[in-house]
This record gives C-alpha cells, sequence and structure tokens, in this order.
C-alpha cells in the first residue's frame, strides 16, 4: 500500500482542504476499524464516533442512514431450532449491543408465575419447589398472550394453567417428578377460592375464563422440556399444586428470559508482521492451541508461517506473549459481529430477534412521540 | 421531557424515564453521526432509578428536531436490520434445502 506522507497533511490541516481524498492514512484507518490487542491491554477500543472527526482532512465520518443500508450484511452460519449464529457486517457496537441486552432481559416470555399449594409433604420446601416451577422453559408462544397487571382477573388472555398432581405410594421405591407430569388446563383453575354458596352455582376459582383455550391457540400448550426433575419423594409423599404462568420480562425475573444468553463477539483478524521462517515457525503454530496457524513449505524447502484459521482465535494472547520481537499483531474488527443466540425455547432464535429489534424500534417510536 | 433555555434551543438536556444503555447508546452514537451535531452524551443519574439524561448540544438546529431525527433514523435502520435478517434466513434454508437434496442424490 503507498503509504502517504503523513507530515505533510498535518501542516496542511488550516488549509482548504485542497487534497480531496476521500481516504484516511493506513495508521487512523486501522484506529478506526480495528481494536488491536496487545499482550498487555487492547488499544484503539473507542473508535471515531463523531461525524466531524476527521472534518479538517476534508473526510466525512458519518454514517448516514442511506450508507449503513449499503453496507449492512448478515450471514448466517448455523440456523436449528433453538440455536443460531450469525454474523452482523456494518454495524456499530451500541446497536449490536441494544440487540442483546433486548434480548436478554426485554423480549417477553411466558413463566410460572403464581403457585397454589393443595399439598406438599415432599422434602423440599413450597418456596423452593415454586421457584424451581418458574424456572422451567414453557412451550407458549408470548405473541398470542397480553400482560396482566395487579388488578387483572385471570383469564384466558392472559394466564396459562398448569397442574401437578403425583404421589408416591406407600412402599414403593422413590419417584422423580419431571416436567412431563405438569398438565395443563386449558378450561382454567380447578381450585376453588370458597365453597359455592348455594348448591348448583357455578364454583369460584382463581381464573375466570370465558372460553376454553383450546379454542384460541393453535396447539396445545406443554412445558419445552419433559426431562426436567422437579422434584422427588418418597414413599408416602405427595405434591399437589396449581400453577399459574403469566407473560413478563426478563428484566423483572430472569425466567421471563427468552434466551439461554445471546452474546457477540468482534470478528478477529491476525497478522503476521513479518515473515516467520523456520523454527521460529514452528515455535508459533505450536504456542496457538486452537491452530489458528499453519506451515507452509516454501520453494526452497523451508517453512512459514501462515494465518489459516483467524475465527478460531479465542485471543488467549499466547502469540504476542513473551520477551521476542512482536512478529504477529491481534486486531478485531470493530464493525463485525459474530452473534449467537440460544432460544429456550418459546420462539425459534430468528424470531427472537426480529422481535428484539422491533422492540428498540418501539422504545424510538414512544421517544418521539413523547417530544412530539 | 427536556430541560433547555427558552432563548436557546440548540442545546438542551433530555430525560427520559423507563429507559436505560439499550436506548441512549444506541441513540448516542447516531446523534454522534449526524453533521447538525455539536456534543452529544448521556448519563445515568443513579443505577436504581429508571432514567437518562441526554444532553445534546447542536450547531444550530433546534436539539429537539435533531433528536426526533435521529431516533428516526434508529427505526429506518431497525427496520433494514429486520428486513436484512428475513432474507439471510430464507436464504440460509433455501442453501440448506438445496445441499441436502444434494446429498440425497449422491
Ligand atoms: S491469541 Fe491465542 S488463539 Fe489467537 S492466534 Fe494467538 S495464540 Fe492463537
Amino acid at each position: 500500500m503507498p503509504k502517504k506522507g503523513t507530515k505533510s497533511k498535518k501542516e496542511k490541516v488550516d488549509d482548504v482542504p485542497n487534497e480531496q481524498e476521500n481516504k484516511l492514512p493506513d495508521y487512523l484507518e486501522l484506529q478506526r476499524t480495528r481494536v488491536v490487542c496487545n499482550a498487555d491491554a487492547p488499544i484503539h477500543t473507542q473508535g471515531f464516533q463523531y461525524s466531524g472527526a476527521f472534518a479538517a482532512m476534508g473526510i466525512d465520518n458519518s454514517v448516514s442512514v442511506d450508507k449503513f443500508c449499503k453496507n449492512f450484511k448478515i450471514e448466517i452460519n448455523r440456523l436449528t431450532e433453538d440455536y443460531m449464529e450469525f454474523d452482523m457486517i456494518g454495524i456499530d457496537a451500541s446497536i449490536a449491543n441494544a440487540f442483546r441486552r433486548i434480548l436478554i432481559s426485554e423480549v417477553p416470555t411466558m413463566a410460572i408465575e403464581k403457585v397454589f399449594m393443595a399439598d406438599n409433604n415432599s422434602v423440599i420446601a413450597d418456596e423452593v419447589l415454586s421457584h424451581r416451577l418458574g424456572l422451567i422453559p414453557l412451550d407458549a408462544d408470548p405473541r398470542l398472550f397480553e400482560y396482566i397487571s395487579e388488578n387483572d382477573v385471570p383469564n384466558e388472555r392472559n394466564t396459562i394453567v398448569y397442574k401437578l398432581h403425583v404421589s408416591c405410594p406407600k412402599n414403593s421405591q422413590r419417584i422423580t417428578v419431571k416436567s412431563s407430569e405438569l398438565e395443563w388446563l386449558p378450561e382454567g383453575s380447578q381450585l376453588s377460592m370458597s365453597a359455592p354458596a348455594q348448591s348448583g352455582d357455578k364454583q369460584k376459582t382463581f381464573t375466570s375464563f370465558s372460553q376454553s383455550q383450546k379454542e384460541i391457540l393453535e396447539k396445545p400448550l406443554g412445558v419445552k422440556y419433559k426431562d426436567i426433575t422437579i422434584a422427588r419423594l418418597g414413599p408416602g409423599q405427595a405434591i399437589e399444586l396449581e400453577a399459574h404462568a403469566v407473560k413478563g420480562t426478563g428484566n423483572v425475573h430472569a425466567k421471563w428470559s427468552p434466551v439461554a444468553t445471546a452474546w457477540y463477539r468482534m470478528l478477529p483478524e491476525v497478522v503476521i508482521l513479518k515473515e516467520v521462517e523456520g523454527p521460529q515457525a514452528e515455535e508459533l503454530v505450536n504456542k496457538c492451541r486452537v491452530n489458528v496457524f499453519d506451515i507452509e513449505d516454501l520453494a526452497n524447502g523451508g517453512k512459514r508461517a501462515v494465518v489459516a484459521r483467524p475465527r478460531a482465535c479465542t485471543l488467549c494472547r499466547e502469540c504476542v506473549m513473551g520477551p521476542n520481537e512482536k512478529q504477529v499483531e491481534l486486531r478485531r474488527v470493530r464493525d463485525h459481529f459474530i452473534f449467537t443466540i440460544e432460544s429456550t425455547g418459546s420462539m425459534p432464535p430468528e424470531v427472537l430477534f426480529t422481535e428484539a429489534v422491533k422492540i428498540l424500534e418501539e422504545k424510538c417510536a414512544r421517544v418521539i412521540s413523547e417530544l412530539s | 421531557m427536556e430541560h433547555g433555555s427558552l432563548t436557546d434551543s440548540t442545546s438542551s438536556t433530555f430525560s427520559i424515564m423507563d429507559e436505560d444503555h439499550t436506548l441512549a447508546n444506541s441513540a448516542r452514537f447516531v446523534l454522534n453521526q449526524d453533521p447538525r451535531v455539536a456534543f452529544c452524551g448521556y448519563t445515568i443519574p443513579h443505577p436504581s432509578e429508571k432514567k437518562v439524561n441526554i444532553r445534546l448540544q447542536t450547531t444550530g438546529d433546534a436539539a429537539k428536531d435533531v433528536l426526533k431525527d435521529a431516533l428516526q433514523n434508529l427505526m429506518i435502520m431497525c427496520q433494514h436490520v429486520r428486513g436484512t435478517m428475513d432474507t439471510a434466513v430464507v436464504n440460509h434454508r433455501a442453501k440448506n434445502a438445496a445441499e441436502e437434496m444434494d446429498v440425497d442424490q449422491n
């Protein structure tokens, strides 16, 4: 790459930028687009956010919407029912991070919130059992339900009722209660609040469903994983309870978080600064536990180290440590994110991502309407 | 809520309730990319209070309008992200389906 005299450029700062060259000098371009990870600490972590950062050089650092739309790319690497890994290219960390934060704490799901204990003489205490129930991922699409507020009556649009009734007979082996034993009650609660005043009156229960949930939902509701252990019962012990699931978000309690986790990392870039040959090449290749480097045989019988799999780099920095002269530079591409979403099952990961983006849009819309 | 002076509309602090870094940091990024902005930053006065203050000083336009434009731009960007994701998913599925068929044929 031809190196521009950076010195002469600096002197021209006060002049009208007659040199209308839309290119930053290499060292600034590097600072702008890469984070450099040295052995002691990463440098250039901040980047240049301000649109006029290079105005004096006649270079526009702004990202207009058009420019963003032109450069933005998504490439999916792996997509299964509950796992997605994709590359998000051409976006700033602040927005990528907003998506991640929303995925973890603001996309709603359904989770068990209230537990009505009719009987529990197992060794596991009521509150602990309730907590365990709360954390069980439910196979219910939260978009079909509404939030319930303090004074709302639980109805078929905001509450899902599950029943758990298991007992371990005397003189038998201990049994394990699994999540598959939670039974969905589409007609609502079966526990009566009080005895009916007159015989013939409809019993007053803890929910008031006006129609069966079977009619408003396409598929029966259940739990996502059938093999989660809820409790173990000894002979003569029993659990009888009713669990009410409601809609909520992860910032209230982690049980409502739709993701096991969502994270991203910046794309690693490993650069060999100057040729590494012979025994040094062997040494470098052996240093890296994840095989980022490979050996290339040279025509004259020598060996040379090359970067073969930079994506695998975990940034352990083993290759830049030590007293030797710096052979390798570790960088990260500032606007290239390897984003991973692990869903707990209420919605597939690609839908979760779309929902998260929608929530950010809603936030903007809310503030705009507040300002108007 | 906007705190500014009556005579100078170019610099204001916007106090937004029930928001956090999620919106404020993205908004700050978009605002900093706008050539009309001279300064922009945000703080969360207290971590247990659901509130952010966004400080915005412009080179001449009303701060409120600039913020509104920035949020509008952020929304357009989000829509584009959603669209791109949808196409990427469709393409990925199509590609995988094609690959599976290749495997079957072999
Ligand atoms: S930082 Fe670690 S993982 Fe990355 S290339 Fe160097 S030795 Fe390999």
